[in-house]
C-alpha cells in the first residue's frame, strides 16, 4: 500500500464509522462499538508504553482508575460538568504520572513491570479502604449525564448512546492523530530506537529518561481520559477498575491486535470487545480459550494481527513494484 | 505490649519464611531461565487447590496430600516449560511474560470451573492447643510452617551445594552457554529448574492455604507479594529472596497488629517503591 492509498483507507474507515449509526440503528451494536473505543483510549497508551518504547507495563489500569475515581468524586459530590471532570482527569494523570515515573522510569525489565503492577494493586487498596472519599468496595453510583456548555452555541447534551458514540469518536481520533504525529517525530524514532538497542541509542545521545518520561506520561493521560469517559459511560466505578482483569483484557488486544503497530490495538480492541459477545452463552469456556489463544499468539504471531496486515501491505508493495 | 511486639513478629516471621519459599522458586525461574512468571501465583493456589481435594476428596493423610500436590504442581510445570517456553528459549522477556500471563488466565480460570468461586479451608492436621514458648504463643501447624520452610530451605542449600545437579543448575546459572560447552545438557537443567520453582510456590500455597483459605483467586495477591520479596532482595539472588521474605511478614504483621488491617498489604509496596528509588539494584544486589 503506497501513501495515498493508506491516506484513502483511513478516510473511507473515517466515514464510515462517522456513518455507522445511521446505517445500523441497533442500540446494542453501538453500544459495543462504544465500548471499543473506549478500550481503545486505555490500550492505545499502553501500545505507546510497551509496542513503541517496549517496556511492559501491567499497571496502566492504575491512570484508568485515577481518571475514573477524579471524574465520579468531582462529579457526584461537586456536580462538575464533563470538561471540568476531563480537566481534572488529565491533570492529575499528569501529575501522579510524572512523581511516579520519576520514582520508577529508571528501571527496566522485571523491575518496571512489577513496579507498575504493584502501583495499580496500591491504588486498589487506597480506593477499597479510604471509605469517605471513594465510597469503598461500593463503588461511586450515580455520576451525571455528561453536558458540555459551547460558548455561543448553547448545551450540548451527551447523554443518548448516538452522543457517547460521537463523543468517543472525537476522543478516539484525537488521539490517533496525536500517536500519529508522535510516531513520526523525533520522539516516535527516538523510542523505537531505545527498544531495539537502549545502550546504543543512548551513547549516541538519546536520553532514555526524558523520551521514556514523554511516552509515559502521554499514555497515562490517554488512560486517564479513557477513565473520565468510562465513569460517564457507565455512571458507576467501583475498586475493580484498579483491578488486574482489567490489565489482561488490555493486554490481550494490544498483543493478539498486535503491539508496535498502529492500526493492531484498533482491530484488537473491536474483535475482543465483539468476540466475547458472541461467545456468550459459551462463557465458561471463554477465559481458558482466550488464556491458550494468548500463549499461541505470543509463540507464533509475535506481532499479532496488525503485524500480519503490515507484512502483506509490503508484499504487495513488492509486487507492485515489480 | 512488648509481648505482643514479639508475638506478632513471631508470627510474621512464620509467614514471611512461607512467603520466602515462593519468592525463591519465582527468583530461581527468573535469575537462570530470564523469564518472569506471572503464572507464579497460579501454581502457588495449584498447590493449595490440589491439597485440599486430596485431603477432603481423595481422603489422603494431610502430609501426604500436601507431598502429592507440590508432584502433581511441579509436573504442570515441567510440561509448561517443555511445551511451550522450550519454543521460545532466548525471547525478549516480554514474549515470555505474555506467555506466562496466558497460563495464568489458562489455570484460573479452569480452576474456577471446577472448583467455583468460594473459598474453602482445608481441615487441620494438628489439635488447636496452643503451645507457649516464653512470652509467645504458636499453634501446632505454625510450628509445623516454620519447621517445612527452614527444612525445605536447608535442603535446597544442599542440594545446589552438594549434589552434581545442583552443581551443573549453578553453572548454567552463571554462564548457560559455557555450561553447554562442557556437557551440561541445558534444556534438562531448565526443566528441573522450573519444575522446582514451580514446586516451592505449590509447597507455599498448600501451607498458607491451610493457615488461611483456599480459593481461585488467592494467586494475585500472592505474586504481587512473591514479586515485591524478589525485588526487595535482588533479581536472582536467593539468600535476598529469604530475607526479604521475612521482613515483608514481619513488616506485615506488626502492620496489621498496630496501625491498621486493612492497609497491612500497602506497607510492603511502600517500603518496595522507596527502596527502589534509592537502590534500585536491591538490598542485596549489586550494584551495576
Amino acid at each position: 500500500m503506497n501513501k495515498t492509498g493508506k491516506k484513502v483507507g483511513y478516510l473511507v474507515l473515517g466515514v464510515a464509522l462517522v456513518l455507522a449509526p445511521f446505517i445500523i440503528q441497533d442500540k446494542y451494536f453501538i453500544h459495543l462499538l462504544i465500548e471499543a473505543g473506549l478500550f481503545y483510549m486505555l490500550v492505545a497508551g499502553l501500545n505507546l508504553i510497551t509496542g513503541y518504547w517496549g517496556q511492559l507495563t501491567l499497571g496502566h489500569t492504575a491512570f484508568v482508575g485515577l481518571g475514573a475515581y477524579t471524574t465520579a468524586i468531582l462529579n457526584a459530590k461537586f456536580n462538575a460538568t464533563l470538561p471540568m471532570t476531563l480537566g481534572a482527569s488529565i491533570i492529575i494523570c499528569l501529575i501522579v504520572s510524572i512523581l511516579f515515573g520519576l520514582l520508577v522510569l529508571r528501571l527496566r525489565g522485571p523491575y518496571f513491570v512489577i513496579v507498575s503492577l504493584c502501583f495499580a494493586e496500591m491504588l486498589a487498596i487506597v480506593a477499597t479502604n479510604w471509605v469517605d472519599l471513594t465510597n469503598g468496595p461500593m463503588g461511586i453510583p450515580g455520576i451525571e449525564t455528561s453536558v458540555i456548555s459551547l460558548p455561543g452555541l448553547g448545551e450540548l447534551a451527551i447523554e443518548s448512546k448516538m452522543g457517547f458514540y460521537y463523543f468517543m469518536l472525537i476522543i478516539v481520533a484525537a488521539m490517533s492523530y496525536i500517536i500519529y504525529r508522535l510516531l513520526h517525530s523525533v520522539i516516535g524514532r527516538a523510542s523505537v530506537a531505545l527498544r531495539e538497542n537502549e545502550i546504543l541509542s543512548e551513547s549516541v545521545g538519546i536520553s532514555a529518561f526524558t523520551y521514556g518520561m514523554i511516552i509515559f506520561v502521554t499514555a497515562s493521560i490517554f488512560a486517564g481520559v479513557g477513565g473520565c469517559f468510562y465513569a460517564h459511560y457507565y455512571t458507576y466505578v467501583n475498586p475493580e477498575l484498579f483491578g488486574f482483569t482489567y490489565t489482561i483484557t488490555m493486554l490481550i488486544m494490544l498483543v493478539i491486535g498486535g503491539k508496535g503497530t498502529f492500526i493492531g490495538p484498533m482491530l484488537g480492541c473491536v474483535v475482543f470487545t465483539i468476540l466475547p459477545e458472541m461467545l456468550r452463552g459459551a462463557e465458561y469456556l471463554r477465559d481458558p480459550v482466550l488464556g491458550v489463544i494468548l500463549i499461541m499468539v505470543a509463540m507464533f504471531f509475535p506481532h499479532g494481527m496488525g503485524g500480519a496486515i503490515k507484512s502483506i501491505g509490503i508484499k504487495f508493495q513488492n509486487r507492485e513494484g515489480r | 505490649m512488648l509481648a505482643e511486639i514479639l508475638q506478632q513478629i513471631a508470627n510474621g516471621l512464620i509467614i514471611g519464611a512461607t512467603y520466602g519459599l515462593m519468592a525463591v522458586g519465582l527468583t530461581m525461574i527468573f535469575g537462570m531461565m530470564d523469564v518472569i512468571n506471572l503464572a507464579h501465583g497460579e501454581l502457588y493456589m495449584l498447590g493449595g487447590v490440589f491439597t485440599y481435594y486430596l485431603v477432603t476428596l481423595a481422603g489422603f493423610n494431610y502430609f501426604l496430600a500436601v507431598f502429592i500436590a507440590i508432584l502433581l504442581v511441579m509436573a504442570v510445570g515441567a510440561i509448561f516449560d517443555q511445551v511451550v517456553l522450550r519454543k521460545l528459549r532466548g525471547e525478549p522477556t516480554v514474549i515470555t511474560i505474555v506467555v506466562t500471563i496466558g497460563l495464568s488466565i489458562f489455570l484460573q480460570s479452569i480452576v474456577v470451573l471446577i472448583w467455583g468461586a468460594t473459598p474453602q479451608s482445608i481441615a487441620l492436621p494438628f489439635s488447636n492447643n496452643v503451645i507457649q514458648i516464653g512470652q509467645v504463643f504458636f499453634t501446632p501447624f505454625k510450628i509445623f510452617m516454620g519447621v517445612v520452610a527452614v527444612g525445605v530451605i536447608f535442603g535446597l542449600q544442599f542440594l545446589l551445594q552438594n549434589t552434581t545437579l545442583g552443581k551443573t543448575m549453578r553453572a548454567a546459572f552463571q554462564d548457560k552457554e559455557a555450561a553447554a560447552i562442557v556437557g551440561i545438557n541445558i534444556n534438562r537443567v531448565y526443566v528441573i529448574n522450573f519444575a522446582l520453582g514451580s514446586g516451592l510456590a505449590g509447597l507455599a500455597g498448600a501451607l498458607l492455604g491451610t493457615l488461611f483459605v483456599v480459593y481461585p483467586n488467592m494467586g494475585l495477591i500472592a505474586i504481587v507479594k512473591a514479586f515485591l520479596i524478589v525485588i526487595m532482595g535482588g533479581m536472582g539472588n536467593f539468600l535476598g529472596a529469604i530475607v526479604g521474605g521475612l521482613i515483608l511478614g514481619v513488616v506485615e504483621c506488626l502492620a496489621a497488629g498496630f496501625i491498621s488491617s486493612a492497609y497491612k498489604d500497602i506497607f510492603g509496596l511502600l517500603i518496595v517503591m522507596v527502596m527502589l528509588a534509592f537502590r534500585p539494584y536491591g538490598l542485596f544486589g549489586r550494584k551495576i
